[in-house]
């Protein structure tokens, strides 16, 4: 606009209520969108106040205005039409009428939601179910296709994409393994600190060691190694290929002929099977030296320490545990996988995915747990 | 010899969540064609293209390659379905974690019995072709977009597929590269008989290269025009055709 200049005063609105219960309006200086907010609630407050029969603009000493000045105009005759008002328009310029004319927008009515609440209680209960029915049904298909894709590879070796599992090993695993190790330490650690103060009414201080070494190799050493893997390397595996999806390469996978589940998954899983034995092995050993501190602190020699713990536990133990830390470091990697795969579009359900898989990693490792405390109960190990 | 029809699609019918993108769209593709199909935004070009290439499953219809519907190809046959296009992604779809060797190579250990070497030549010879020789060794995110747009047409074309589909090839392109990118298509085309399936808004490209032209319209989903592009641009009496070939600006459409 031509009369743009600096020194156009700012913007102003004055009011004169006229016979009639008409209402004249008066734009001064520049309307723009430094202004327009104070104007447009001024504006707000005089129709809602007034209620004018008649709204009169006018516009002639207007010197500028902008998209969102043109926007107040037909904001105020929009409210007029739907109070069935009239709205009167003077001395507007006509490169203004024009910007007008460009913005006006249909009233498009906005689509409300006009089911009762109830309904749509029942509504949300059924979509909820069915997508846990769907979700239910999305991770037995994945457990068909993983499960067959790793058969293919077990029969041949070759088409496991090595380089890519190594390099995942190194990321779950070795980079793992501070955080393994600390967190293991600090439970051995305080879990015997808890134990020693019970048990010390009774002087059976030195049955802590057995408390913390079958409580480690049976059940906390896979349990916690699990949780940070699920935490660490499921949440990465689930945003990777969720970014994947994102980026339309699962699709360039699929039309390439290499199954992403066995392209993708399959060396997850394979690495997260090598390595998590190994982490929990470390987990448990550094929890063993965290409770061997406290014994130590206690008095009792280490030789002590080490043959009670070495008459506590048994290779079943041992061997238990591994089988835990297996099937838990299956699951994770898996529904990692499966969460990045069922990412949908934008960057926000990559974040969507990567929690997904975290809480479902959670509830599968505790499930599973479960179901290996039955196990061995009626086993008897 | 009347050329043979390699792609059919078949009274294709897409919906999704209750909106219609496409209606009973039929065409055929034939075998050495470039085929294009363009359309407003949001028309439904790149679904169609989705359905072709199996990666959707139409709500009705069939797509045809030949002679296989890619929707119902499972195992083996899908597999060799697959072999037989190549596909480009609007985006790319760079394996970000590979360098451009390796995204060529990919394809090839999936399909030939080539030993690595040879493997990594044929990747090279592919990445010159596009103009990127020398750059095999780069990750995708070294390089520029027009660079992107470049290596995945070679990697959609590594195994000299008889199809290739394109979505916006050009997009993006400065004009230069652009022409030289349809400069290749045609080459291609006329050399190795390949088919291409384009989705383009690049109207220079369109009649520098296409043979053929289906134009979709949003409003209904379904085909408003086909034919060779100087014939529709001149002879089309259909409104939305004419605004399209001759570049007419319109808030209306």
């Amino acid at each position: 606009m031509s009369n743009v200049s600096k020194q156009d005063a700012p913007g102003r609105m004055r009011s004169q209520s006229q016979s009639g219960g008409d209402l004249r309006v008066i734009l001064e200086g520049r309307i723009d969108s430094h202004q327009i907010g104070r104007l447009w609630r001024q504006a707000e407050k005089l129709i809602r106040k007034k209620q004018p029969e008649c709204l009169i603009v006018d516009a002639s000493k207007m010197e500028y205005c902008d998209g969102t000045g043109a926007g107040l105009l037909l904001w105020m005759r929009n409210q007029q039409n739907a109070r069935n008002g009239r709205f009167i328009i003077e001395g507007l310029r006509d490169e203004v009428t024009r910007l007008m004319e460009m913005l006006d927008t249909k009233q498009a009515d906005r689509v409300k939601d006009r089911n009762h609440p109830a309904r749509r209680v029942a509504e949300n209960v059924g979509q909820a179910t069915v997508g846990l029915w769907q979700d239910l049904c999305s991770q037995i298909v994945f457990v068909g296709e993983l499960t067959s894709a790793l058969f293919y590879v077990l029969l041949r070796p070759k088409k496991i994409r090595w380089r890519e599992t190594l390099l995942v090993a190194e990321q779950t695993g070795a980079n793992a393994f501070g955080i393994v190790a600390l967190i293991g330490f600090l439970l051995g650690l305080i879990l015997a600190y808890q134990s020693v103060y019970s048990l010390k009414d009774f002087g059976a201080e030195i049955y802590v060691a057995d408390l913390v070494a079958l409580g480690l190799l049976r059940e906390l050493g896979p349990l916690i190694t699990a949780i940070i893997l699920a935490g660490r390397s499921g949440s990465a595996f689930a945003a990777e290929l969720g970014t994947m999806k994102v980026n339309e390469e699962i699709d360039a996978l699929a039309t390439m002929g290499l199954e992403p589940v066995r392209f993708l998954a399959v060396s997850r899983v394979v690495a997260a099977v090598i390595v998590m034995p190994m982490l929990v092995l470390f987990a448990e050993l550094f929890g063993l030296v965290g409770a061997g501190i406290v014994m130590l602190s206690r008095g009792f020699p280490l030789v002590t320490y080490i043959t009670q713990v070495q008459q506590a536990v048994t290779i079943t133990d041992f061997a238990g545990g591994m089988a835990k830390a297996i099937v838990f470091g299956i699951l994770v990697a898996a529904i990692g996988c499966l969460r990045g795969l069922q990412t949908g579009p934008g960057a926000r359900s990559v974040g969507i995915s990567a929690t997904r898989a975290v809480v479902s990693g959670l509830v599968l490792i505790v499930l599973a747990d479960g179901v290996f405390a039955v196990i061995y109960n009626i086993l008897e190990i | 010899m009347e050329p043979k029809e390699i792609i059919k699609v078949e009274n294709l019918t897409a919906v999704y969540d209750q909106t219609v993108v496409l209606e009973n769209v039929s065409f055929n593709v034939l075998k050495g064609q470039v085929f294009v199909i363009v359309g407003g935004s949001g028309c439904g070009k790149s679904t169609l293209l989705k359905h072709m290439i199996g990666l959707y499953k139409p709500s009705a219809g069939r797509v045809i390659i030949e002679g296989v519907d890619i929707a119902a190809a499972e195992g083996r046959d899908r597999r060799e379905l697959l072999r037989k296009f190549g596909v480009m992604y609007q985006s790319g779809a760079l394996f970000g974690s590979m360098s451009l060797r390796e995204n060529l190579r990919l394809v090839l250990e999936e399909f030939t019995l080539l030993p690595g070497e040879a493997m990594d030549f044929i990747a090279d010879t592919k990445l010159k072709m596009v103009g990127l020789e020398g750059c095999g060794d780069l990750s995708p995110s070294e390089l520029s977009g027009g660079m992107i747009k470049r290596a995945a047409i070679a990697r959609a074309m590594v195994l000299d597929s008889d199809i290739l589909f394109l979505d916006e090839p050009s997009a993006g392109l400065d004009p230069i590269t652009a022409a030289g990118l349809d400069q290749l298509i045609l080459h291609l085309a006329q050399t190795l008989n390949t088919t291409f399936v384009i989705v383009t808004h690049e109207l220079a490209s369109i009649f520098a290269i296409a043979d053929d032209v289906v134009m979709l319209d949003k409003s209904t989903g379904t085909i408003v025009a086909r034919g060779r592009p100087a014939e529709l641009r001149d002879s089309s009496d259909n409104r939305l055709v004419q605004r399209f070939f001759n570049r007419e600006c319109s808030t209306e459409a």
